[in-house]
């Protein structure tokens, strides 16, 4: 068995469960962010009808006999609604003309008179038939794979000719949010490198019991619900909470000056960095945990200042449980919502809150899943490109 | 153990997690489901609306019918529900969403068509149709108790004139002190047209133009800088209680259940209040429709929803039942003057315009986040 | 005082306010259990400390309610399972990975940590299909599989890391010495990547025991855990009951721990000659 085969095949269980249990899962969520056959499944006739027709001027005669119906179907089987809920991301005003049109259709048994085409009892229904806008918003939204989802998740948008063009300044919103999702997670990693890295080295080269307690001090929010500690945040934290009451009693600051430490960023910050300091201390502290004193004293013995030793011998050594940790916090901060939500204030608000938003009320799960796609990918990217930079392996050897 | 001469205290950590585990199993019993006899399952949001909907309706129900019913906890949100469709595999039949989802979810396809026309007559023989207060808001689904967004205020911090109208809650001169208002743009826009003047009547009219919805955003810019945000229900009368905010919009039955429960100082504004129903809907395809049906028609009979109103805060859905509200159940506080229902207050409210939402409600939701961050 | 004594000093002191900053919570969380109101709020009969004011109201609505230990059972069982199969197939993999005869190992690794990443609710919704589609919402089993999968890429990452810094030429003259891979592994790659393993395991465990979404969509009322029980009635009222059992949890923790230490203490007295050779004191 080469080396090559054997580790594959100690990866292998690991990546066929992987697969089993999660990607599989994952991809038909994933799929959805450009595949949405709803529309050409209820409104085949139409879409077939409008295939080879432009967007300029009327739609072609057969359009508007199939249009009535698909949508008299539609009614029938209750799908109009799904129909009307996506054709109307595309235009707005055709959340109720597909509805209305259906129904009517549907309940008045209409058909064209004597001398009457579809064309005349289509726009007696609706005179919204009469422009060609409608006729392109179900075109467009009719098509079984779109990039409308991405265009939306990056705040751009497909004009009626088709070019792409950015929203307006006032209108965008998921780039903005994506920016300050990746600018929190940032300083949530670098807090937690900073307070981590030297109760991670005190512990790692404390006396056994003296270490035992410490590292029981660090694992105490692992057993405390994110709710609770949360909420003790809040307690702690507030305008009139333990923390300026206690500024105020000491003089330390006016009662009419309290500082305002929840419901903004630096809410935020704090309770994230206390949720996922742990992760950071652990990981450091398994890696220094093998990392010799001795080096240090030789070192020391060789005459190097201590910033100096530590800057040559011991950061580099520690390299990987700092790469592993921050990989770790970076990752979880982007993912975290709700304590941010709860929180945060006006800055609790992140790119997860978005996806939940989409997911749980506006049913809009191609938009969810391309914002879930993006963040897949960009962290997928920072992956590689600091696992390019270490050269894949973190320290020195 | 060769491994824990090295490790030492992350044994010990885990060693923990294990006989930890091993403790909390055995101080628990694990409850098996019973799984005997036909059933019907339900949800509940948990709290204080959840034990009245389950003494007032689902343990009385199963008593007349000798149906069980499985109730399975819910935060709310139509992700669950329309993974259960899509998956043709539905485990829940009735469900108590919000206007909006129900909407939202009836062009989905997530719930079964229902009406109120069916729905039984009161014990006076009113048909239905006329013995509920308001119109069904979507053909998917019935509505049921009244619950209200309305201002309340923290009356220790107001020991001169108190606030009065909604005006008031925008007006800091008078009534200085952080507001809690909750981050969503559903009623905070039509609190701050309220608040800028126009009247209940024409309050949709104006917010669907664009001047009037730049309206709205600016009322609600002139008083951002002192909005403290919450995202759960639970959080503004905790805020009110802690002086964390003056003022604050928070549903009225958690600030009754302050006021009467736990004395706390609490006032509601009623002017301006935004009503709203709980809507009872069945989820499309379940393989229970029959006992769905008769649990849906149980859950807006005039008792159940009398019997909801007796435990806490929301209005019934049926004319027939307010003579059947007296006093609340665990205090012998007089009820009717604390539901939004009640004539004083309902002359002062606005009933949220279901359709104007859900026609809106993703672009406001995005538009409403810009402003936020910016 | 030499510079080291002065470096040392200055770390000890930052490291206590890192240490107070850690367990602030709980010297909030463990008072307010008591609180005989259903606010989280120090309230001036609490301050006064009359008897009134506190109370053991939250503990007797947790010790009286069949869902808080229903919940306390799931989440430890749960908890446990998925620890156990993640920590085991995620330590295998992370030595496959760290060999640098691994094909495609960047491609694997990312594949690997992509539960991490992507957002749980749109995982969790995906999950719902494919495990109704093979009878397993609902079921322990198809939980503790869903978890198992959340808390794999923590054993991942921190094995990765403490195989960073282990010689390979070990593993070789393990084998040159006449060991088979497993002794081999076992005898001498185990015990030294093993805080790693126990960090990731326990990262895991954390996960699992905290984790709501998948929860909601995957469980069933015979699948209710703590943090389901703890997110239930939100929109209404956070009850003060979420103190006491957190509190409960850390009380079982500490006496745990202070068994384990004190075990280990015996262990070490009755091997004390044994354990003499420990490099690191």
């Amino acid at each position: 068995m080469t080396a090559r085969w054997r580790a594959a095949a100690l990866v292998l269980p690991l990546l066929i469960y992987t697969v089993v249990t999660f990607l599989v899962p994952l991809t038909t969520m994933l799929v959805r962010s450009f595949y949405d056959p709803v529309v050409a499944e209820v409104l085949p006739g139409v879409l077939a009808a409008l295939d080879d027709w432009n967007g300029s001027g009327d739609p072609p005669e057969p359009a508007w006999e199939a249009a009535a119906t698909d949508l008299r179907a539609a009614a029938e089987a209750g799908t109009v609604g799904r129909v009307a809920s996506r054709v109307g991301r595309v235009d707005p005003d055709l959340r109720t003309v597909l509805p209305g049109t259906a129904f009517a259709l549907a309940e008045g048994g209409l058909r064209p008179a004597r001398g009457q085409t579809w064309h005349d009892v289509m726009v007696s229904v609706d005179s919204a038939w009469a422009s060609p806008d409608t006729w392109r918003g179900i075109k467009e939204g009719g098509r079984r794979f779109t990039s409308r989802h991405y265009l939306n998740a990056v705040d751009l948008t497909r004009g009626p000719d088709g070019s792409v063009a950015a929203r307006p300044e006032d209108r965008r919103i998921y780039l903005p949010l994506f920016w300050r999702t990746l600018q929190v997670s940032l300083a949530v990693t670098l807090l937690c490198l900073v307070l981590g890295y030297p109760v991670a080295h005190l512990i790692a080269h404390a006396s056994p019991r003296k270490r035992g307690i410490l590292l029981a001090l660090v694992l105490v929010p692992f057993w405390t619900s994110l709710l609770a500690r949360t909420t003790s945040w809040i307690v702690l934290l507030q305008n009139q909470g333990v923390i300026n009451d206690l500024l105020v009693a000491t003089g330390l600051v006016a009662d009419d000056g309290r500082l305002a430490l929840v419901y903004n960023m630096a809410g935020t910050l704090i309770a994230m960095a206390h949720v996922l300091l742990p992760f950071m201390v652990l990981s450091l502290y398994s890696v220094m945990n093998s990392i010799s004193p001795q080096y240090m004293r030789a070192a020391a013995s060789l005459g190097a200042r201590p910033w100096h030793a530590f800057r040559k011998v011991y950061w580099p050594q520690s390299l990987p449980g700092v790469g592993a940790g921050c990989l770790m916090v970076f990752i979880l901060a982007i993912g975290y919502y709700i304590t941010p939500a709860l929180v945060g204030g006006s800055s609790g608000q992140l790119i997860s809150n978005m996806v939940a938003y989409h997911m749980q009320q506006s049913l809009n799960w191609g938009l969810a899943a391309a914002l879930g796609v993006l963040m897949l990918g960009g962290v997928m990217l920072l992956y590689v490109l600091y696992d390019r930079l270490t050269g894949g392996r973190v320290g020195i050897r | 153990m060769p491994g824990s001469r090295m490790t030492g205290p992350i044994a010990s950590a885990l060693l923990v997690v294990a006989s930890f585990a091993a403790v909390v199993a055995l101080l628990a019993r694990c409850a098996g489901l019973n799984d005997r006899g036909p059933w019907v399952a339900t949800i509940t949001y948990g709290g204080a609306y959840g034990r009245a909907v389950e003494e007032a309706v689902l343990v009385p129900f199963a008593g007349q019918t000798g149906l069980r019913v499985e109730v399975d906890g819910f935060g709310g949100g139509l992700a669950q529900i329309r993974a259960q469709v899509d998956a043709g595999r539905v485990f829940w039949d009735v469900v108590d969403v919000e206007t909006a989802e129900a909407v939202r979810g009836c062009e989905e396809g997530l719930f079964e068509w229902v009406a109120i026309a069916d729905m039984l007559p009161a014990p006076d023989g009113t048909s239905a149709a006329d013995d509920f207060k308001v119109e069904q808001q979507t053909q998917c689904a019935i509505p049921g108790v009244s619950f209200s967004t309305a201002v309340a205020y923290n009356e220790d911090l107001f020991p001169g004139e108190k606030p009065g109208t909604i005006h008031d809650f925008f007006d800091l001169e008078k009534f200085p002190g952080r507001r809690g208002m909750r981050r969503a743009p559903e009623a905070n826009l039509e609190f701050a047209i309220m608040g800028d003047g126009v009247s209940r009547a024409e309050v949709y009219n104006v917010l669907g133009t664009e001047e009037g919805l730049q309206r709205a955003f600016d009322k609600l810019s002139s008083i951002k800088d002192h909005i403290v945000w919450w995202e759960a229900g639970a959080q503004p009368p905790q805020m009110l209680a802690d002086r964390e905010v003056a003022m604050s919009t928070a549903y009225n039955g958690r600030i009754f259940n302050a006021q009467v429960l736990e004395n706390q100082p609490f006032s509601i504004v009623w002017d301006g209040q935004i009503v709203d129903q709980a809507q009872m809907a069945i989820v499309a395809g379940t393989p229970r429709l029959d006992a769905a049906r008769r649990l849906l028609r149980f859950f807006t009979s005039t008792e159940a929803q009398a019997g909801i109103a007796g435990r806490i805060a929301y209005g019934p859905a049926r004319l027939s039942s307010d003579a059947l509200v007296s006093t609340h159940l665990a205090t012998g506080v007089e009820m009717a003057p604390h539901l939004p229902t009640y004539p004083a207050n309902l002359e002062k409210a606005l009933q949220t315009d279901a359709r104007w939402w859900s026609a809106r409600r993703d672009d406001l939701h995005e538009r409403f986040s810009t402003w936020l961050i910016r | 005082m030499s510079a080291v004594g002065r470096g040392t000093r200055v770390q000890a002191g930052f490291c206590t306010l890192v240490f107070v900053f850690l367990i602030a919570p709980i010297l909030v969380i463990v008072p307010l259990s008591f609180n005989a109101e259903p606010y989280f709020t120090f309230t001036e009969g609490m301050l006064r400390l009359d008897p009134e004011a506190w109370s053991l109201r939250w503990y007797r609505e947790v010790a009286g309610s069949e869902d808080w230990k229903r919940g306390l059972a799931n989440s430890a069982l749960v908890g446990i399972c998925a620890t156990a199969i993640a920590t085991v197939l995620g330590t295998l993999a992370a030595i496959g990975l760290s060999n640098p005869a691994m094909p495609a190992r960047r491609f694997v690794t990312g594949l690997l940590i992509s539960p991490m990443v992507t957002p749980v609710i749109i995982t969790a919704a995906g999950m719902y299909f494919f495990y109704t589609a093979a009878g397993l919402s609902r079921t322990h089993l198809g939980l503790i599989l869903a978890h198992a999968v959340l808390g794999m890429p923590f054993v991942i990452i921190t094995v990765t890391a403490a195989l960073t810094g282990y010689d390979r030429n070990l593993t070789r003259a393990a084998s040159g010495l006449g060991a088979g891979p497993v002794h081999g592994f076992l005898r001498v790659q185990l015990p030294l990547i093993a805080p790693g393993v126990m960090s990731g395991a326990l990262f895991a465990f954390a996960t699992s025991f905290d984790e709501v979404v998948v929860v909601l969509f995957m469980g069933g009322p015979a699948q209710k855990t703590v943090p389901r029980e703890m997110w239930s009635g939100i929109r209404e009222q956070i009850s003060p009951a979420i103190l006491a059992v957190a509190t409960f949890l850390i009380l079982l923790a500490g006496l745990l721990l202070l068994t384990v230490a004190w075990l280990r203490r015996r262990s070490v007295q009755a091997s004390r000659g044994w354990r003499g050779g420990e490099s690191r004191g």
